[in-house]
Parts: C-alpha cells; sequence; structure tokens
C-alpha cells in the first residue's frame, strides 16, 4: 500500500480526490439546501453533450464539458426562475438531449473511443496536472465566493423572497451557485463519473445536515466526510483492483447507513 | 412590497415607489414554517434583517450582532438566539421573525396572518408583543381571526369585494370583551351601523 504512493498518479489521484472533495461538500450543501439534487442532476447528464462535443472537436474534454455545463446551467436558471411549475419537466428533457448530443458526437468521432466509458464512471487514475490545476482553481474560487458572499448567499438559500425584500439580487445569486454547481459537477464526473455524481454530492452532505446547526459548519463538515470517503474508497480500490467511483460511493453509502443507524438507535 | 407587479392602480409607500422604502417598511410572511431543516441558528435569521446596508467584507459586524441581540429581546427570544430554527415551535419561530422585521428599525410592520399555525397561548403572546411594539410603530396585520385580533387592534379595514373602514372606539372594544366569543356577522352589522 505504501509503495503505491510513491506512483506519481497515485498521487495525483489522491491530490483530485481530496480537491474535489472539499468543493463538493461546500458546493453539495448550496445544492442540498436550495433542493437543486434534481437540477444539478440535469446539469450532469446535460454536461455528457459537452463532452461528445469536445472529444468530435478535438478541444480540451474539460474545457468542453464546462462550457456546456455552464450554458445548460444558465438554461436551468432561466426556467426555474420563470417556470416555475414546469422545472421537472424541462429538466428532464435536457438530460436526455444532452445525454444524446454526446453520443451521436462521440459515434460521429473517428478513431479511439475510449475517454466515453471514463466519464461515465470516473477516471481519477488518469488525472493529469493540468487537471489539478484546473480543480485547484475551482476550489479557490468557491471558497473565496462562498466566504465573501456568504451572508447573500445564505440568505437567498434560506429565504429568497424575504432577501429579496431586503435588496438582494435573488436571480443573481440563484444563478450564481447553478453556475458553481455546474463547474464542481464537471470535476467531480473526473473523480466519480457522470452517473454516481450526485451519489457525491448528497450523501456526505446528508449526513453533515444532521450534524450541523449553520450552513458554513455543513459545508465544512461535508467537505471532510468527502474527502474521507474519496480516500478509503481509493484504498478499497486499490486492494481489490475495482472501479475506484463506484468504491467511492458505496464506502459513502456504507458509512451512510451506519449514520443512519447510529441515529436510530444510538442518539432516539 | 414590489415583490409582485400591481395589476390595476398604484401602491405608494411614504409617498413613493415601494422599492424606495423597503428598509422602512418590516415585514413577516404569512408561512414560517419554510425550509425548517435548513441548518441556520436564530441570530442568523435576524441578521438577514440587515442585510442591504452597510457591512464588513466577511462575517457580521458587531453592531450588527448586537442590534440583532437587542430585537430577539425585544421578542422576548433572546435566549434561544444559538439555537437551530428548527428546534424552536411555530409560536417561537414567529416571534423570531418578527425580531427579523424589527432588526431593520421600520417604521411600519406588516404581519400576513401571524398566527395561522399556532397554539392559542402562542397567538395571545404574539398578539401582547405586538401591542408592545405598537406603541413604537405602526403595525398592519392581515388576519382572518377577526374575533381575536379585535381586541388588540384600533382600525379595521374589511375587504370582501368592496373596502369598509372603521376606527374602533374604546365602548365598542369594551363591549366586545365584555362578550367574549361573539359571530363575527352580527359584529359587522354593529360595526356598519355604527360607522353610518
Amino acid at each position: 500500500m505504501i509503495e503505491a504512493l510513491s506512483y506519481d498518479f497515485i498521487q495525483n489521484a489522491l491530490i483530485a480526490g481530496i480537491l474535489v472533495s472539499i468543493a463538493s461538500g461546500i458546493i453539495g450543501s448550496l445544492i442540498v439546501v436550495n433542493r437543486m439534487v434534481f437540477l444539478a442532476g440535469g446539469i450532469a447528464h446535460t454536461s455528457y453533450g459537452g463532452i461528445g462535443i469536445a472529444i468530435f472537436l478535438g478541444i480540451p474534454i474539460f474545457l468542453g464539458a464546462s462550457l456546456f455545463a455552464v450554458v445548460s446551467a444558465l438554461i436551468i436558471a432561466s426556467i426555474t426562475l420563470n417556470h416555475r411549475d414546469r422545472v421537472d419537466t424541462f429538466i428532464g428533457l435536457m438530460w436526455a438531449i444532452g445525454m444524446a448530443v454526446g453520443v451521436v458526437f462521440i459515434d460521429l468521432t473517428d478513431g479511439y473511443k475510449g475517454d466515453l466509458m471514463s466519464y461515465l464512471f470516473g477516471s481519477i487514475l488518469s488525472v493529469s496536472s493540468n487537471d489539478l490545476y484546473y480543480m485547484a482553481l475551482l476550489l479557490i474560487s468557491t471558497i473565496l465566493i462562498v466566504t465573501l458572499r456568504y451572508r447573500e448567499i445564505l440568505s437567498v438559500s434560506y429565504d429568497s423572497e424575504y432577501a429579496q425584500l431586503r435588496g438582494i439580487n435573488v436571480r443573481f445569486y440563484y444563478t450564481l451557485i447553478l453556475i458553481l454547481s455546474a463547474l464542481t459537477v464537471v470535476v467531480a464526473m473526473k473523480v466519480v463519473g457522470l452517473i454516481l455524481v450526485i451519489a457525491l454530492l448528497t450523501i456526505p452532505i446528508y449526513i453533515a445536515e444532521k450534524l450541523s446547526d449553520s450552513l458554513y459548519k455543513m459545508m465544512i463538515l461535508s467537505g471532510l466526510f468527502s474527502s474521507i470517503f474519496t480516500i478509503l474508497g481509493l484504498i478499497v480500490s486499490y486492494i481489490y483492483n475495482v472501479s475506484s467511483g463506484a468504491s467511492i460511493i458505496l464506502i459513502s453509502a456504507f458509512c451512510l447507513s451506519l449514520f443512519l443507524l447510529y441515529q436510530k438507535y444510538i442518539i432516539d | 412590497m414590489g415583490l409582485i407587479p400591481t395589476q390595476k392602480g398604484i401602491i405608494k409607500t411614504f409617498g413613493e415607489k415601494p422599492q424606495k422604502n423597503l428598509s422602512k417598511i418590516g415585514y413577516v410572511p404569512q408561512n414560517t414554517n419554510i425550509n425548517i431543516n435548513f441548518p441556520i441558528k436564530v441570530i442568523e435569521v435576524v441578521l438577514m434583517g440587515h442585510i442591504g446596508t452597510k457591512r464588513p467584507l466577511f462575517g457580521y459586524a458587531k453592531e450588527e450582532i448586537s442590534c440583532a441581540m437587542g430585537s430577539l429581546a425585544q421578542v422576548g427570544m433572546e435566549n434561544f438566539a444559538h439555537k437551530k430554527i428548527g428546534e424552536l415551535s411555530g409560536g417561537q419561530r414567529q416571534r423570531v421573525m418578527i425580531a427579523r422585521a424589527l432588526c431593520a428599525n421600520p417604521k411600519i410592520l406588516i404581519l400576513d396572518e401571524p398566527t395561522a399555525s399556532i397554539d392559542i397561548d402562542g397567538q395571545r403572546k404574539i398578539y401582547q408583543l405586538l401591542k408592545a411594539l405598537n406603541r413604537e410603530i405602526t403595525i398592519i396585520v392581515v388576519s382572518h381571526d377577526i374575533s381575536v385580533i379585535l381586541g388588540y387592534a384600533n382600525k379595521i379595514v374589511h375587504i370582501n369585494k368592496r373596502l369598509i373602514y372603521h376606527k374602533l372606539n374604546q365602548q365598542e372594544k369594551e363591549r366586545l370583551n365584555m362578550e367574549g366569543h361573539f359571530c363575527e356577522v352580527e359584529l359587522f352589522n354593529i360595526l356598519k351601523d355604527n360607522s353610518r
């Protein structure tokens, strides 16, 4: 196990895992308290279209997926702000169309298509140092934005109507939260894959929410739990030679069950 | 309050557009049971009342916190400042929302059905609190619960297709208190006769 740490790709995987865990802890908390889990799922699947187009055009996949995810976040923001009663229908539509666009563009691409699976199920072991810079940059910007605008974000998340009465630009902050979610979803995809990204954005956060009495504590705890689950998942995946993304999620789910049992039988 | 665009007519507060005078109006929404599981402390909810005014780069200024504690003390909730909002009862949460509105030092306090989902004892406490606050600020309460509110209000605007305005004088109030519970239809007949 220890000698594994001397490999570059294992080191990168660990660093990426921790960076993404902290980012998804912060953003996941916002997604959960704003009840945007379904929206985040929509963004994740829609951004698959971006991956397909990026592979087809030969541009960096992170860039393609991020751009596509941000555009879909903007569309979802405008739908949720203007057509509240039809949100689920529109998200479902975008979910499917994004996936279809991705599949078609990957079909149109000649040659190697190995990356397809890696984006569905994650490929944390193939993280490059460029990927790490991008993840670090995203994490730092997220922390900065959330710290400097904590009051507004808290206010909009807790009671958006009242926030508007206090002169806060609710639409702006709502869209901002969705854009940050979109960017985080894309990097989290690298770690656990598109299909499992929702689990990473909900399981550690659910546990943290139960243990927190304020939003920032919830964010810190989520980041912490998420990092622990990711590292444990990587160790399990190394020892038993199974897929890393799925290991991380199963470890998280296992810890969640322990937590729920603890809550049910020990606290009550 | 400027949240919903007017379909007809004009709404003015202090002689201007409502959006211009948001800080002079404290608003307590009808449903205080939203987001009960949200991880937020009572004091943080009250501090939201400040937003829109001057603020430090991050966190809350000392004056803001002491002002928020002051508002909580006004509504008798200062001992709950560091409780999670979901741990309070409906009536306590309502008082916290009143504290949040008071935090901005409003000239008018508007409450929408403040006692809609609260038990009798909680209702009484809220109305006593409003009565006390009423010595300093104007309070407008929207309510269906006519029999209770009549004991505390000094003016009534009754809207049922057309608008009827009553000033309650002391004599009428005393009579209401004596009779205890009464039929609301009867009551409006009495008031109508008086205002003619």
